[in-house]
């Protein structure tokens, strides 16, 4: 069998990465917008394409804990969740970190409660960023196989053994169908290695599980898995460089840089709003206008090198969060802030809180934004966090032709806080 | 009884000889937990008659009998005197721990 090329999901993308990559146990709960992995993966299982231990659990607390006793034995594990079940295995997600258990799992992004919503938005990965997990964010369906496949690889590398969490935007990816190219079985096969992790348990070295730690040697242990994500970024490169070489696809490392060589005015995204700018960029491009953008694919380890090498001409960028870390800023940005603060201090830099729960975001948008950049060279705001397209009046004023902005602006609180 | 001795933990020089996740050979005690003990039980052995009631009692399971004697597990032990209440001839004493 030839790779095929099919028309489906980004949610069915990732069943097929699964059933490619072939994990020795599978324990998941279904959860709107990730419904259909746990669906595909259970039929595939049922038919046979699949083998692999389906273990059916009461909840995704109990579907990471079940990975984590399988993964502790040396086998290939895979879990899938999103939004409140990320939320509600929250306990897990450092555990499994910290046991250094290379779980793969897929998350498909999803607002937080309350108010209940079951549309995207980053909140609910980005609240876990924390948790000692390696967290890719991919753009497409092609994109969600194939980093699928990677993210097994990553994880179970020697110098890694961390979980890995793979994010889909809930709906626009999960639910969206694309002509996806599936590769072989066979060659993702001989690709990807088994797992062989070398602090496995086994019966002839039997060992002591998930002991505790004293003041003495917990921060040790905290160093060597910061050590291990930080290293990680070269293995993440390997990783994406032999799979272009069978595959012959590739995306661009920690971070990718589209028409950022002479950009001077850049944005930043996270997943599928991705697409929705490059064509903003490509153009402004033909309009005259120096735009770039950079997508950010992996959260952690940051890409702070790849940001302040694609940022070297900029003087405006602009983040876009679906995200709100409330009483200060998206987290997206301020992790990017804090990376151009070690050399780019003078460029202007822009936060939009946009696509909450779901709602669009766009071209004109995205347009707005990049004009906003350029007038902002001049006016210069201190604080730079806007809610894009909020449709409603309030008592701020966002704009240099409303009543009172002048003073405001001065201030720098009401124009941009 | 058949207590395995606790193995001396020697804390790694480097950090690549720290076990990969908490995960090590059994018997090694990283922290004494006993050095919460203000008090130690000693057991005055020629006047215990052995009637095993502090080995029943002990809420840490460290008393046992060994070698025709009575022994605690002083590595274990939290000073908790419930085996020095109970003795009915009264050979454990409660005495001050030297820091």
């Amino acid at each position: 069998m030839k790779a095929i090329r099919k028309f489906i999901s980004g949610d069915d993308a990732v069943a097929e990465a699964v059933r490619l990559a072939s994990p020795d146990f599978i324990a998941a709960y279904p959860i709107t917008p990730q419904t259909v992995v746990v669906e595909r993966l259970s039929e595939m299982v049922e038919d046979g394409s699949l083998v692999s231990e389906f273990m059916h659990v009461e909840s995704e607390h109990s579907a990471l804990s079940a990975c984590m006793g399988a993964s502790a034995m040396g086998v290939r594990t895979f879990t899938a969740t999103s939004s409140q079940g990320l939320l509600y295995m929250a306990e897990c997600l450092p555990y499994a970190s910290g046991g250094r258990f290379p779980i793969v799992m897929m998350n498909g992004n999803r607002s937080v409660a309350l108010p209940w919503s079951i549309y995207g938005d980053h909140r609910d990965s980005l609240s876990q960023l924390d948790s000692g997990w390696i967290q890719i964010y991919v753009e497409d369906a092609q994109e969600s196989l194939d980093m699928t496949i990677q993210a097994f690889a990553i994880a179970e590398n020697a110098e890694v053994l961390t979980p890995v969490m793979i994010n889909l935007d809930g709906f626009l990816l999960t639910h969206t169908y694309e002509l996806v190219e599936i590769p072989e079985k066979d060659i993702v096969g001989s690709w990807l290695a088994p797992v062989d992790n070398p602090y496995a348990m086994n019966f002839d070295n039997p060992r002591n599980m998930g002991f505790s730690s004293q003041p003495s040697d917990n921060t040790e242990f905290k160093y060597q898995q910061h050590k291990a994500v930080e290293d990680s970024r070269k293995i993440i490169l390997e990783t994406e460089k032999s799979f272009e070489q069978i595959f012959g696809r590739s995306y661009g490392g920690l971070a990718a840089g589209f028409m950022c060589d002479d950009a001077e005015f850049i944005i930043i995204t996270l997943g599928s709003v991705t697409g929705t700018c490059r064509t903003v960029v490509r153009e402004l491009r033909k309009e005259g206008i120096k735009a770039g953008l950079i997508k950010i694919r992996f959260m952690r380890p940051f890409p702070t090198d790849e940001i302040i090498g694609l940022t070297t001409n900029a003087k405006a960028i602009a983040v876009l969060d679906r995200d709100i870390s409330f009483g200060y800023e998206g987290t997206v940005f301020t992790n990017v802030n804090s990376a151009l603060a070690r050399t780019h201090n003078d460029i202007l830099k822009m936060n939009y809180i946009a696509g909450l729960g779901g709602r669009d975001i766009p071209k004109e948008s995205i347009r707005e934004i990049f004009k906003e950049l350029e007038e902002g060279l001049t006016t210069r705001p201190d604080k730079a966090v806007k809610f894009l397209n909020l449709n409603v009046e309030t008592d701020e004023k966002y704009s240099d032709s409303e009543d009172n902005s002048t003073q405001h602006h001065r201030e720098g609180v009401l124009l941009w806080s | 009884m058949n207590r395995p001795p606790v193995r001396k933990y020697i804390k790694p020089k480097h950090i690549s000889d720290y076990p990969v996740g908490p995960s090590f050979s059994a018997g090694y005690l990283t922290s004494d937990n006993s050095g919460w003990r203000t008090l130690r039980p000693v057991i005055d052995n020629d006047s215990c008659t052995g009637c095993l009631k502090c080995y029943l009692c002990c809420p840490e399971g460290v008393i046992y009998p060994k070698e025709g004697k009575i022994d605690i597990d002083y590595d274990f032990c939290k000073g908790c005197g419930i085996c020095s209440k109970i003795c009915r001839n009264k050979v454990i004493k409660m005495e001050k721990e030297k820091k």
